[in-house]
């Protein structure tokens, strides 16, 4: 294969990737909050979802979710429910719509919205506590999402 | 946390004994806090009537680390007594054009003693709810004449850690009706309002989550009545409006500024949350 032809192929990929990316003002969720498609157009990498969930500047899930399988990662937290055995509980769109904007299956929980850029009351710009302009960015990023959800669907009971 | 399980195996325990120990009340009221061995301070009390979701109020110090609380158990030890010191002596400086200081009215600093519970509170002559600060920049600018100190500054956060230890002991007792309802209706609707992209009122964390953990912090009840806070964080007296302002800006929110009307509404609203608690300034977190 050349490397003209692998080049080709990689922009094909990549602008097919742009054009499936569900904006968040645009995603489309069910009557119960579900997502039925991926957001980003491209399946989920369950290894970076598990780092996202940990890491304290990306989703930082376990400040608040407990993650047997993550038990190496210090101080989980317990404001949200467990996550062991999520996968048997919810589907791979319900997931994806919880993560995206709890609120729409869940109102008035506490969970933050993470990919939510408009409608909110005084945005600030990120944590500097000075105003900031929406849309905002997202918490996640659509593919960020995309791989939390996967990782959330390795996490069956036993 | 072991501090609050304890309380927690303390109070299964009262239970156990039955009636006899719920009748007499007084182990129940114990003070796990006395300072010096002598200031006995109140961490736990029954909610104020206005609280709707909450039953018990509790001081913050209960969910501090043994080691953290051991600290505000000893004034030697409290870093927060410093500050206090300071202000002592700032008490009597000469200020403004005439040399007033605050001992020239005030006499000395025990004289105050009483004015931090029931501060904020509705001032006629101006009209307006004020704070403690407020009050003690009136007292620099129109009385003395001089300019008036930064709100959340250190002169002045530390000259209110004086005027809070020595009501030490004392219950908050705020008054929300009268005159001063508006403003308190102004701070109830703040606390709970969800601001900034993580959508949080202050209700979501410290009304609905207090005791649990959140990563590695304990949330507590978010009373204040230990301000100014001595955060071994950041190893300084904190004033109140200031940690409001972190924690807003934790929401990813445009915060208030201190000393600002929404802060000066929140800050009584909520130490109204924490009438019955006792005045604890300068406190000693993390």
């Amino acid at each position: 294969m050349s490397r003209q032809f692998t080049l080709a192929v990689t922009v094909v990929l990549i602008s097919t990737t742009v054009q499936a990316e569900v904006a968040p003002q645009e995603v489309a969720y069910g009557e119960y909050g579900a997502i039925d498609t991926s957001l980003s157009g491209a399946p989920g990498d369950p290894a970076s979802g598990a780092e996202i969930m940990a890491n304290r500047g990306q989703g930082n899930c376990v400040a608040c979710h407990a993650v047997g399988a993550l038990d190496e990662v210090p101080f989980h937290g317990e404001v949200g429910p467990p996550l062991d055995g999520v996968a048997d509980r919810w589907s791979e769109a319900e997931l994806r719509g919880i993560v995206a904007n709890a609120k729409m299956t869940f109102p008035g929980t506490i969970m933050p919205a993470f990919y939510k850029t408009t409608g909110f009351i005084r945005p600030g710009d990120g944590f500097s506590g000075k105003a900031g302009t929406e849309p905002l960015e997202p918490l996640l990023t659509a593919q960020q999402i995309e791989d939390v959800v996967s990782y959330l669907m390795t996490l069956h009971e036993n | 946390m072991r501090q609050t399980l304890r309380t927690g195996a303390a109070r299964v325990m009262l239970g156990l004994a039955g009636s006899a120990a719920l009748a007499t009340g007084a182990i129940a009221q114990e003070a796990n806090l006395v300072i010096d061995g002598e200031i006995e301070i109140v961490t736990r009390a029954p909610a104020p009537d206005h609280m709707e979701n909450v039953s018990e109020i509790v001081s913050g110090w209960e969910y501090r680390s043994p080691e953290t609380q051991a600290v505000q158990m000893d004034d030697f030890e409290n870093p927060g007594m410093i500050g206090v010191d300071n202000a002592r002596a700032d008490f009597s400086a000469a200020m403004g054009p005439d040399g007033q200081s605050c001992a020239a009215c005030h006499d000395n600093p025990e004289s105050l003693e009483g004015a931090r519970a029931v501060y904020p509170k509705w001032d006629e002559t101006k009209g307006e709810v004020q704070t403690l600060e407020m009050q003690v920049n009136e007292c620099v600018t129109e009385r003395a004449g001089a300019e008036a100190w930064n709100y959340t500054g250190t002169r002045m956060t530390e000259m209110i850690a004086l005027i809070s230890s020595v009501s030490r002991g004392l219950p908050v007792n705020v008054a929300i009706d009268g005159p001063a309802q508006p403003t308190w209706e102004q701070g109830k609707e703040i606390y709970y309002t969800r601001y900034g992209q993580l959508e949080l009122a202050c209700a979501n964390c410290h009304e609905d989550n207090y005791d649990n953990m959140i990563r590695a912090d304990h949330l507590s009840q978010g009373q204040i009545n230990g301000f100014p806070t001595y955060r071994l964080k950041n190893g300084k007296l904190n004033a109140v409006h200031n940690r409001f302002k972190g924690c807003v800006r934790d929401t990813r929110a445009q915060t208030f500024a201190p000393g600002s009307p929404e802060f000066v509404a929140l800050e009584l609203y909520v130490a109204s949350r924490g009438n019955g608690l006792s005045v604890e300034g300068p406190s000693v977190r993390n």
